[in-house]
């Protein structure tokens, strides 16, 4: 018993203090939002849209939901006409927000009134994990460790669909998936929320175009909220959720 | 014996030395290899140029260090292996799905991963049934409890002991093996680097070294010192956290908490290196994108010094734990006979004192210059898989230090050169999971006509539905989460 209070005492308050305090740090080759300007690009040059994997990058737009940060775009322009910034708040509310040009990306915003009096202060989820690689659903996990305690926000995932206020998806929505997908859904009573998270959830991510998948989770649910990412990282997810919510923005 | 053409880790040969022998001659020289020690690392069905399939085993002899494979060429069935050799249960059920080649006279011919359009519904199929007075079913899944990957577990019980679990899975099956096909082209690598998404780097390894082999350009020492590092890092990081997880099955609440943490501390690290957490865009055959510098070295340590001091602390509190250790040991139990019957591999096996190790064994990148120790552990219950994955931790850690502190000099990547046609290659590393299998094979333009991956969760799931016999039903978390296997590396 002393042990685990001494190792209690050791192992210290370890709350972030985010987002009354700075943001956690980030690591210096964190890839966040690209951001790409077609006024630099050279007429005819196929450079990014020829190496990007997923299609993301092609006739001087950049789709968000298709990226999968990898960075192959930047690396192959001659112009540094695309670049990936630092920047980790990239939810946004519509799914033609994320083809982003510019400097206009359009953050998502939050909900509307009614729907803010009832989520706002206590939103507890459902995630369905539906045909991804696992990682987005381990760096959603992470909000409930006791550095990021989504809690403390009224946040919180639960068990049974019936006691949820919305989904959060992960994954190209898998075609043996699809059905219990859509079970949980019906089985979530209305008003209800969808939060995609991930290229895959957005647009079907390094699987897009698989027969034995759906390109995302937005032809089957009215998705409330686009993460990019491939996976998001944790601050991408915690502040996109927040931002609905109206915590923050 | 029928000589199998004998390749090392991570080595390619002309398709045209494999041994294609006559069925009854292929499963005997199989079975006479695993019953002198060999392991079924792979066995599937591909398509041939000429139409029909051809089965390929690789048998992986851990004494010798080599891989032998062997070929066949049956046409619509021949004598299956798995009565005589349980580990092909799950490989014989999927040639069987793949290529609709049947092995006949095996016990369990269900679907795998019910591919769509399959004429069945993903889970639908004949459970097996304990019949009785007070036998019940319960059926869990595809959606769990928590914020985790779908599969369907179906429980035969008598009162609260499980007499059988049947584990059907698939949900997460997206096409990836497959789409891998044709390859390698740009989206090749990310594909393999998401096989399993907690298994970057294991996968991403395995993945880069097919290539390397086929396209006959190694990758740079130092560039294999850095794969390392994170591939270590990675074993790290899954290790703490299922540690932690495994505490909070037990409701032991202060290790639960630190591990989650430190997880994510051991995760921060990786990105130092490449800016994703999981290792993301660090692999790339030839070598790696990102380098270190004397400065990141430095901070690297200090952390990693931090991580094994604040680990320690955490972890060691559940040896200490009366409350915890009672409820880990002799829960869960795999005999090392059913261990080395099912071909289990990876922390699983060495739990129940079955030594051995990529690694080591069949060493490759770095770790043919490098040893780690193996971790192993003699009572095949959840305190012994623990128990190994604390010893890893610690050991894993250590050989980062070591490693970072000894560095290779010199450049990171070699550009690979158009693949060699129609050869194979074989290429195996040790996942935090255990052995990770892929088999490349070219076709006459040099592109993949068949790409394998073999996730080490293909051969451990039946050790987990084996460790559940005579348990209490509400003992299923722990025992899962002591295994803690991948649906989307099973599923593909």
């Amino acid at each position: 018993m002393l042990k685990v209070l001494w190792t209690r005492f050791k192992q210290g308050h370890r709350t972030m203090e985010y987002p009354a305090g700075p943001a956690p740090e980030l690591p210096r080759r964190f890839l966040g939002r690209p951001k790409l300007d077609a006024s630099l690009c050279m007429v005819g040059c196929p450079g990014c849209s020829s190496v990007c994997p997923t299609g993301a990058l092609g006739g001087g737009k950049l789709d968000l939901g298709k990226c999968i940060f990898c960075g192959a775009c930047a690396a192959a322009c001659p112009e540094q006409a695309v670049e990936f910034t630092r920047e980790y708040r990239m939810a946004a509310r519509r799914r033609e927000d994320l083809v982003a040009q510019g400097d206009g990306y359009r953050l998502a915003e939050a909900l509307e009134a009614k729907s803010r009096q009832l989520f706002g202060r206590s939103l507890k989820l459902r995630q369905v994990s539906a045909g991804g690689c696992n990682a987005c659903e381990a760096d959603v996990n992470v909000l409930n460790t006791i550095g990021w305690d989504l809690g403390r926000f009224g946040v919180q995932f639960v068990a049974s669909p019936r006691h949820a206020d919305g989904l959060l998806v992960t994954g190209p929505v898998s075609e043996n998936m699809r059905p219990a997908l859509l079970k949980t859904w019906e089985a979530v009573p209305s008003p209800k929320l969808v939060i995609a998270v991930g290229s895959c959830a957005i647009a079907g991510g390094p699987y897009r175009g698989h027969p034995e998948a759906h390109d995302g989770c937005g032809k089957f649910l009215p998705v409330d909220l686009f993460i990019p990412g491939c996976p998001p990282h944790p601050l991408t997810t915690l502040d996109g959720i927040l931002r609905l919510l109206g915590r923050i923005g | 014996m029928a000589q199998g053409l004998v390749l090392r880790n991570g080595q390619a040969a002309p398709l045209s030395k494999v041994p294609i022998l006559a069925a009854a001659e292929f499963r005997h020289a199989v079975l006479e290899a695993v019953g002198a020690g060999s392991r079924l690392s792979a066995f599937f069905g591909r398509r041939l140029a000429s139409g029909g399939f051809g089965l390929l085993a690789v048998l992986a002899d851990d004494t010798e260090g080599v891989l032998s494979l062997l070929g066949a060429q049956p046409t619509e069935s021949y004598h299956a292996l798995t009565p005589d050799c349980p580990q092909a249960h799950l490989f014989e059920r999927e040639i069987f799905e793949q290529c609709a080649v049947i092995p006949s006279g095996h016990p369990w011919l269900k679907p795998v991963r019910f591919p769509p359009p399959s004429s069945a519904a993903c889970g639908t199929m004949d459970f097996y049934r304990v019949e009785g007075e007070e036998v019940h079913e319960v059926a869990v899944g595809p959606v769990h409890a928590g914020v985790i990957e779908p599969g369907h577990f179906r429980f035969q019980c008598h009162g609260e002991v499980v007499q059988h679990l049947e584990i059907s899975l698939g949900y997460q099956h997206r096409g990836v093996e497959r789409a891998l096909s044709g390859g390698p082209n740009r989206l090749s690598v990310h594909l393999a680097e998401t096989l399993a998404g907690d298994t970057t780097v294991g996968h991403g390894w395995a993945y880069c070294q097919a290539v390397e082999a086929l396209g006959r350009a190694e990758a740079p020492p130092r560039a294999l010192a850095l794969r390392a590092v994170a591939l270590e890092l990675e074993r790290v990081a899954n290790h703490i956290g299922d540690l932690g997880a495994l505490a909070g099955d037990v409701g032991f609440l202060p290790t639960q908490s630190y591990c989650g943490r430190l997880r994510g501390d051991a995760l921060n690290i990786t990105a130092m290196l490449c800016g994703s957490r999981f290792g993301r865009n660090l692999l790339r055959p030839g070598g790696v994108a990102h380098d270190v510098d004397a400065q990141l070295v430095e901070e690297m340590s200090a952390r990693l010094e931090t991580l094994g001091r604040e680990a320690a602390s955490a972890v060691n509190l559940l040896w200490d734990s009366p409350s915890v250790t009672g409820r880990f040991e002799e829960t869960g139990m795999v005999s090392l006979e059913d261990c080395r019957r099912l071909g289990l591999v990876g922390p699983a096996a060495r739990a129940c004192g079955l030594n051995l190790d990529v690694r080591r064994d069949l060493p490759f990148g770095i770790y043919r210059y490098a040893m780690i120790p193996v971790s192993s552990w003699h009572a095949g219950d959840v305190f012994g898989r623990a128990q190994v994955r604390w010893l890893e931790v610690q050991r894993s850690l250590q050989f980062v230090r070591e490693l970072l502190g000894s560095l290779p000099g010199g450049f990171l990547r070699r550009e690979v050169p158009k693949l060699r046609t129609e050869h194979v290659a074989v290429s195996l590393t040790e996942g935090w999971r255990g052995e990770i299998c892929h088999v490349a094979v070219t076709d006459a333009e040099g592109r993949f006509s068949a790409y394998k991956v073999v996730d080490p969760s293909f051969h451990n799931w039946f050790g987990l539905a084996l460790a559940l016999r005579g348990q209490q039903i509400s003992d299923f978390p722990l025992c899962n989460k002591s295994f803690d296997l991948s649906y989307c590396g099973f599923d593909l």
